[in-house]
């Protein structure tokens, strides 16, 4: 330990007063001879950056950060962010500052506007990696408590000798039980690669690290160099061991979440076919165009927040889904006066008419937005991931579980609850019988193709966040909901639920074993003979409803 | 939504409604042929998908050759006769290809044909061309183990983007393992095998090596990107090698933003991934991932400044992006040009003979030459994926003094094809046997 701990005191204190990470990272250097000391002066490395070498950047960044000068910290993260500068003729190197103020980046001085010749120092991958290093020992200290997670985080990762001495310091004065423990890991990690370490530290190292049980512990420990003494091997083998048993039994609670979540999605797709298909009865093979209408509505409701209203961005969803029930339902009401009511009880020509419109209704959306995939962005809310033991959990595929269950219930509930849902179940149970009880039958068709197609709009809302936005999209799920419906039991809401996380489910395990395009396979080769066994579904409709 | 109703109308208009199926079949599968033009104009067929799965990439190639014709009839046209653009649709549908192929030879009386974007469409054409006798210009990359007297290949084999990535990643990268991950048809296949044995040939270890193929237009990635990282976690470098095709690399690519892995951690190395396809993702979590081709739009050479200027006066849309196959029609239509002239004939047989040795400027600031075997000089280069969309050229160091490196039609790293070689000018085959020194000696 080279640290006075006096030193340290004070930096602790200059932490909670004021925060400033620069002024406190030269503190802690100076307090540290040695570590600083390397060839040329702080202006020489800097103009390293104008070389326009990746490796020369690469020296200059490893050189910064233990240089202790306070520009060290503002150069490399805007080397990271895209905002460093250099001019090839002068050398000289300057900064972009978030408000748009130009520093020049060897003292600091607040220059003008940038030299003409300036353009970007380029970065490449080695670089990144090598910036995230320096970085993450150069904010170990940092106020923020998730900076200083990350930064141990990248610390351990990169597992450099040189930040042994700040992850004590910044050890020292934690208080923070997440940022600590990620602390310590990482300081586990430095030593059990430090050539010089005793063996008793790296076989504490070890159960620390084994303590993390992560995928990046495991990597860490397979890493290990070969050179190690026998017991430190010993006791890293049966760390992963440990680990990789451990993780095996995540990734099955894992695959359980990936099937939910690819059920939820084959749910969301099949849902409103099962109102069309299922219920009236009608080959729609024009189903999967109304979720991509949906689609596509989203998309231009995106579209019109971006020009018009960039901060209600996040809310682009929630206003898309209501309306492309309206657009897809509107469709399909027009469709279902226009065509599909002249062809009820033919069900050869429904199948024919039905896909000859969606191959209409595609090249329509092709000729109006383009064959390319249109972007659709993910709010804020939806992007990103958070972990529940060994396992990630994305967020988009958690909102559209959760979506995919409300639209089920509200629609469920519709169907029981509403005097349309009344109406519809009477006119496909009975047509004739409700027709004469008063109640307009070809109305409620109308209706329930409406319903039906609107959701498949809904559908489409959702799933323009995680698959293209293209003329092709709803052909990629006509046969999957298809599937589903029949698997489920045509004309049964909870058959289409249980049917679709069956599915999910049985896929997602099948992959891992069989491989995507096998899996597929064998799913389709299951259904089949369980259609043999069973040719109503999972659930059949008894009784003398069923009409033939 | 306006015109969906309006396509609707259609339908509604028949008086039997299953009519409207029929019309909907005639829509989805309609061509556009112009009207015959006088006669002394010089055809050139365009057969590239305007529906169907591909269209997203194929439109693209049809507008470019539009363009390029366009500006060759402002400069006079071709031996004095100016060329006319021969439009045809085969709708994604491979059978189609070939159909439509004929169309063009026999009754279009095409002189020759750009098109074609998957090898199925390839291999179905290549009958046609053959018995037809006529020429094909083929712009898109693909898996090479192929020469054929009929076919000029523009688009990069595998010694001109698959291996050169592969040494990209290893000598900057250090990478030591390896994902293999592609979608299940004839070019992943065949450019996997190829990249097997290449590693192998360098001393990975086949534990090393992890081979994945999908379906077309795959969506659900998670228990893929899931295998990716877990393998990725074996304390060895690890970088992903992506054939994966079309669509299904935007859902691909959400999935390993949305799981957090960054390129710093496993790289994503894509043949496949250009500008177009990027046109329809947020690239901000992708950024550092890479790509390799043999053009990138970002290359500031002032043939391609000017090149991409033309193409935005001629779509008449600032935003349009340009991509490596379309360099590759650039050069082609050029150097079908040149023949011609050389030859002063439209005659197929002498522009087949003349196309060989016939030198381009490419976009990028070096001069391609069609070789022997068909294929011609490229440069490669290595593009990371930018915020913005765009790439960020990261090999060679200065793009514009690439060196260019000539397509190799068989592969050297294959049993079988190693001893074949591809010569149409001395050897005038297509699968010559160094060994048995026999032409005809197909072998995989």
């Amino acid at each position: 330990m080279f640290f006075n701990s006096d030193v340290l005191r004070h930096v602790a204190g200059r932490i909670r007063r004021a925060g400033a990470i620069l002024a406190l990272s030269i503190t802690m250097w100076s307090g540290c001879p040695g570590i600083a000391a390397h060839a040329g002066s702080f202006e020489d490395d800097v103009a390293l950056f104008a070389a326009r070498s990746f490796a020369e950047s690469e020296t200059a960044v490893t050189h910064l950060q233990v240089s202790g000068n306070p520009l060290a910290y503002p150069i490399i993260s805007a080397l990271k962010d895209g905002r460093l500068y250099a001019e090839d003729d002068s050398k000289k190197v300057f900064i972009k500052a978030a408000d748009g103020k130009i520093i020049d980046a060897a003292n600091g001085r607040s220059v003008g506007a940038l030299p003409d010749g300036a353009s970007v120092v380029r970065l490449n991958n080695r670089l990144r990696r090598t910036i995230d290093a320096a970085l993450g020992s150069l904010t170990l200290l940092s106020p923020n408590v998730s900076v200083r997670v990350r930064a141990a985080q990248s610390v351990f990762k990169s597992h450099e000798e040189s930040s042994l001495a700040p992850l004590d310091a910044a050890l020292k004065n934690e208080s923070n039980d997440a940022a600590r423990k990620a602390l310590t890991a990482a300081r586990a990690a430095v030593i059990l690669f430090k050539a010089d370490a005793s063996e008793a530290d790296k076989l504490d190292a070890i159960t620390i690290i084994k303590a993390r049980g992560d995928q990046e512990a495991l990597a860490l420990l397979s890493g290990l160099p070969g050179d190690m003494s026998p017991a430190v091997a010993r006791a890293a083998t049966a760390a992963m061991t440990s680990i990789k048993g451990n993780l095996a039994l995540w990734s099955t609670v894992q695959n359980a979440w990936y099937g939910l979540s690819l059920g939820s999605v084959l749910l969301l797709a099949a849902i409103g076919l099962a109102i069309t298909f299922g219920v009236m009865g009608v080959i729609n093979m024009a189903h999967g165009e109304m979720v991509m209408v949906g689609a596509y509505t989203t998309f231009v409701v995106q579209e019109t927040i971006r020009t018009s209203y960039p901060t209600a961005f996040d809310y682009s969803l929630l206003i898309a889904v209501p309306l492309a029930f309206v657009v897809a339902g509107a469709i399909g009401v027009l469709i279902e006066r226009t065509i599909i009511r002249f062809l009820y009880g033919r069900p050869l020509e429904t199948l024919l008419a039905t896909w000859g419109l969606s191959l209409i209704l595609q090249q329509a959306v092709r000729t109006i937005f383009g064959p390319n995939n249109r972007e659709v962005g993910n709010p804020s809310w939806m992007s990103g991931a958070f972990d529940i033991g060994q396992m990630t959990i994305t967020y988009n595929r958690l909102w559209i579980l959760c979506f995919a269950l409300t639209v089920f219930i509200i629609l469920l509930a519709m169907l029981r609850f509403t005097r349309l849902g009344l109406e519809m179940r009477a006119v496909t149970q009975n047509r004739r019988m409700a027709a004469s009880m008063g109640i307009a039958t070809s109305r409620v068709d109308a209706l329930t193709f409406g319903l039906g197609s609107g959701i498949a709009g809904v559908a489409g809302v959702a799933l323009s966040q995680i698959d293209n936005v293209s003329p092709n999209l709803g052909q990629s799920y006509i046969i999957d909901s298809f599937m589903v419906v029949v698997f489920g039991g045509v004309g049964n809401l909870w058959g289409t639920l249980i049917g679709a996380f069956t599915l999910g489910i049985a896929n997602k395990f099948l992959e891992p074993v069989a491989g995507a395009v096998l899996g597929k396979i064998a799913i389709l080769v299951l259904i089949i003979l369980f259609i043999q066994k069973r040719p109503r579904g999972l659930f059949a409709l008894k009784g003398r409803a069923v009409d033939a | 939504m306006t015109l969906s109703t309006k396509s609707l109308s259609s339908g509604l208009l028949s008086r039997r409604t299953w009519l409207a199926a029929v019309a909907g079949l005639c829509l989805g599968f309609s061509t556009f042929t112009p009207a015959h033009a006088a006669d002394d104009t010089i055809k050139v067929g365009i057969l590239h998908s305007l529906s169907g799965t591909m269209a997203i990439s194929e439109t693209t190639l049809k507008d470019v050759m539009l363009m390029l014709i366009d500006e060759q009839n402002k400069k006079g046209g071709v031996l004095g006769r100016k060329l006319e653009a021969v439009v045809v649709d085969p709708a994604s549908n491979w059978p189609l290809f070939a159909e439509k192929a004929r169309e063009l030879i026999t009754k279009d009386k095409v002189s020759v044909v750009f098109g074609c974007w998957t090898s199925v469409s390839r291999k179905s054409v290549l009958p046609v061309f053959k018995e037809l006798n006529s020429i094909l210009f083929y712009p898109v990359q693909y898996e090479g183990e192929e020469s054929e007297r009929n076919v000029f290949y523009t688009g990069a084999a595998p010694n001109q983007q698959a291996i050169p990535a592969v040494d990209y990643l290893m000598k900057e990268e250090k990478v030591k393992r390896w994902v293999l991950a592609g979608t299940d048809y004839v070019y992943p296949r065949t450019t996997n095998k190829i990249l097997e044995a290449y590693l192998k040939s360098k001393g990975v270890s086949g534990d090393d090596i992890m081979i994945n193929y999908t379906p077309f237009g795959h969506s659900d990635w998670q228990t893929i990107v899931s295998d990716i990282k877990k393998f990725g976690s074996a304390g060895k470098k690890t970088a992903v090698v992506s054939t994966i095709n079309g669509d299904a690399n935007v859902p691909f690519y959400k999935e390993l933003g949305n799981q957090g892995i960054k390129a710093t951690d496993i790289p994503v190395v894509a043949f496949s991934v250009g500008e177009e396809e990027l046109a329809g993702i947020d690239t901000k979590p992708l950024v550092g991932h890479l790509a390799a081709w043999n053009y990138f739009e970002s290359i500031k050479t002032p043939a391609n400044l000017a090149f991409i200027k033309e193409w935005h006066a001629f779509t008449n849309n600032p935003k349009r992006t340009t991509n490596d196959p379309m360099e590759a029609h650039y050069i082609g239509f050029n150097m079908w040009v040149k023949a011609v002239e050389k030859a002063k004939s439209f005659d197929p047989d002498k522009v087949i003979e003349a196309l060989p040795g016939i030198k381009q400027a490419n976009l990028t600031g070096g001069i391609s030459e069609m070789l022997p075997n068909h294929h011609i000089t490229k440069p490669v280069f290595i593009g990371e994926i930018q915020g913005d969309g765009q790439f960020n050229i990261v090999s060679p160091d200065d793009p514009t003094k690439a060196k260019l490196v000539p397509g190799d039609a068989w592969s050297d790293y294959l049993e079988g094809s190693k001893d074949l070689e591809a010569d149409w000018v001395t050897l005038k085959c297509g699968n010559y046997n160094k060994v048995t020194k026999k032409c005809g000696g197909q072998a995989s």
